[in-house]
């Protein structure tokens, strides 16, 4: 899209001072939802780096934010490491991680590589859970406690970070490449693009981001254990990354407000007895799908378009898939 | 309706080649291990009887996933979520004090109308205007309204369901098999003969498979799709309900929210192993993953209960690295 840089910078920069302003006015305990917002940011990043810009559907993100919570708990509880001398290490390990399900992963398409991917989310908790001398078991490993305002100010600061290298990343050649990559293999192969390559270096570089992500996610709680990395986490994920808009970085904010906030919203709202969040945060889920099927980026377009009176050529990822 | 025009464009062009030999070969070769090894030992022949047991009901679940996906290309991540539901429905006619087997057919019928309700409220506004990927979310949607219906109105507490089946023994030399794995056998391959017969010997099947295939040429031909697929939906969760039923009275599910989770996976494995688009090869990759899983459980020391999941994928994966299009896919050229 060609609304210009002011405009996005403009955005851009509201965002990160109200999110920097926002703890001020915060409790303790929300500060640390804060965090966990930022935990499906750097998340749905991730997972939108693979799905929506090279077009490869991963259900399997909540496999690689495990691998990245059990490096940071391993190495501080193990090893006596500092927590936040972790993240790189847990970058790595995931980014290998990501290359590792990204090879086999060259020979499935669509629904195949949706359901493998699924499948590895399943099987790495299960792995924890029987390998217990290494991680604890279903007891699970005790972390370090921070503050809230630790926790808010760490993890978003890295999220911050990870965006504007995603960003760099994707407006580079390699970003082109992927896009390329996810428009038409046949025609990036002509062009001398390796789809091979590119589809796993996504892989890659989304799985070390998910592990942040993890590391986060198992500090915020200080604890973990193979439950913490559920089905659910997977699924929520991605309803994130739908719900914020594949193939754009505007959205990421709002896909994971929606899946941390809105559960939290509704249940500390009156009148609604708990059992009945779920009802309607599934409810609420299929609307948005009905009412904004390309996600909350594509209501940022058509604002756009409507303020600046530009027709707009969007180009969205995933379509006629 | 012309339908009969559309039979000679849906019947394959068979050609055989020698790759087509490797997929019956090895199930053969496999039938013909679990046989001798039944004949030579009661242990084998006890786990491979439940291992078929828990495989029918993985099987007519992947059975009903293949049967959405081959009309509209959507994993339906609520089908176990639907089957819980219906059961649940089925536990609380008991309750009123219904007696089984006609309890039985009325929640076959419930979960039937529930199936074409979902698809015309949750899925279709969400088709018009998505695309694939929006419907799958919708559905990760309908899998958390529906789990989370089930323990609001019944409360998440742990509750028994009877058994279609009275407890019983046959004992056949010197084996003894439970009577709830053999009806458990029994009913979900019947459910899904039933199905595969409505679909290959009905009009209204062969209009179904047409509206899958071709939607297109279907609708020129006066074939209401769009009312196809709600139908769809419902015959998938009618066979969800079937598989609900079965599997609530084991002991070791037992009746809760979250009862179909662990079956809906593996019946995802069956479906993917299978080819997805093939019902057949979701039966036999259900069956094949039953009692590969409860034979690995009994004989490999090694496979603890936590590493079955594993396991069951390490061996789905080698499958499709071999062949990515499952054991009964097509392969398709893609347009470039």
């Amino acid at each position: 899209m060609r609304t210009s840089l002011g405009i996005r910078a403009g955005v851009i920069g509201l965002a990160a001072v109200v999110i920097a302003v926002l703890p001020l006015a915060l409790s303790d305990y929300n500060r640390t939802q804060g965090a966990d917002v930022a935990v499906f940011f750097m998340a749905i990043l991730g997972l939108n780096i693979v799905t929506g810009y090279t077009g490869q559907i991963s259900i399997g993100h909540g496999a690689f934010m495990a691998i990245g919570g059990y490096t940071t708990a391993i190495l501080t509880h193990e090893h006596g490491w500092n927590d936040v001398a972790t993240l790189p290490i847990s970058a790595l390990v995931g980014f290998a991680a990501g290359v590792v399900v990204g090879l086999p992963a060259l020979r499935f398409r669509g629904a195949y590589l949706a359901l493998v991917t699924f499948a590895v989310a399943l099987a790495v908790p299960q792995i924890a859970k029987n390998y217990s001398g290494f991680t604890g078991g279903t007891e699970g490993l005790q972390l370090p406690q921070h503050t809230g305002l630790w926790l808010y100010g760490a993890a978003w600061l890295s999220a911050a970070i990870l965006f504007v290298l995603a960003w760099l990343m994707l407006r580079s050649r390699t970003g082109r490449a992927l896009r390329a990559v996810r428009d038409s293999e046949v025609a990036a192969a002509s062009s001398g693009v390796s789809p091979a390559v590119y589809k796993t270096a996504a892989f890659g570089v989304s799985a070390a981001f998910a592990a942040v992500a993890g590391s986060f996610y198992v500090l915020t709680i200080s604890f973990v254990n193979p439950d913490v990395f559920g089905l659910t986490l997977s699924l929520y994920v991605l309803i994130g990354a739908v719900v914020g808009g594949l193939g754009s970085l505007w959205g990421v904010l709002v896909g994971a407000a929606f899946v941390q906030l809105l559960p939290i919203g509704l249940t500390s709202s009156h009148g609604l007895s708990s059992q009945s969040v779920p009802v309607i945060f599934g409810a609420i889920v299929i609307l948005v799908m009905a009412l904004v099927p390309r996600g909350a980026a594509d209501l940022l377009r058509v604002g756009a378009a409507l303020s600046s009176r530009k027709s707009q050529n969007n180009s969205l990822g995933l379509e006629g898939r | 309706m012309a339908v009969s025009q559309l039979t000679r464009t849906l019947v394959p062009t068979i050609r055989i080649r020698w790759s087509a030999w490797i997929v019956p070969a090895l199930l053969a070769g496999g039938c013909i291990f679990l046989v001798v090894g039944s004949i030579q030992s009661s242990l084998f022949a006890q786990q491979t009887v439940s291992g078929l047991a828990n495989g029918g009901i993985y099987a007519s679940l992947a059975v009903a996933l293949v049967l959405i996906y081959r009309a509209t290309e959507v994993i339906n991540f609520a089908q176990g979520a639907l089957a819980t539901f219906t059961t649940f429905v089925a536990w609380q006619l008991l309750q009123w004090g219904l007696s089984y087997w006609p309890t039985f057919v009325l929640t076959l019928a419930i979960a039937f109308a529930l199936g074409v309700i979902v698809e015309l409220v949750a899925i279709r506004p969400v088709e018009r205007r998505g695309n694939v990927l929006t419907v799958v979310i919708a559905s990760i949607g309908l899998l958390i309204l529906l789990e989370g219906a089930v323990g609001w109105i019944w409360k998440p507490t742990v509750r028994f369901m009877p058994s279609p089946f009275p407890l019983h023994f046959w004992h056949v030399g010197g084996v003894a098999f439970s009577s709830q794995d053999i009806g458990t056998i029994g009913v979900s391959i019947a459910s899904v003969v039933v199905l595969w017969a409505f679909f290959r010997f009905t009009k209204l099947g062969l209009a179904m498979r047409a509206a899958a295939v071709r939607p297109h040429a279907a609708r020129l031909v006066g074939v209401r799709v769009s009312w196809l697929l709600s139908l769809g939906w419902g015959l998938a969760a009618t066979l969800g309900a079937v598989a609900g039923l079965l599997v609530a009275p084991n002991p070791s599910v037992q009746l809760s929210p979250s009862m179909m989770d662990g079956i809906l996976i593996y019946a995802f494995a069956a479906a993917v192993l299978g080819g997805l688009e093939s019902s057949i090869g979701a039966v036999v990759a259900g069956l094949a993953i039953g009692v590969v899983l409860s034979l690995l459980g009994s004989y490999v020391s090694w496979v603890t209960p936590q590493l079955q999941l594993p396991a069951a994928f390490v061996l789905m994966l080698i499958v499709l690295l071999v062949k990515p299009s499952g054991l009964f896919g097509r392969t398709t050229v893609r347009k470039v």
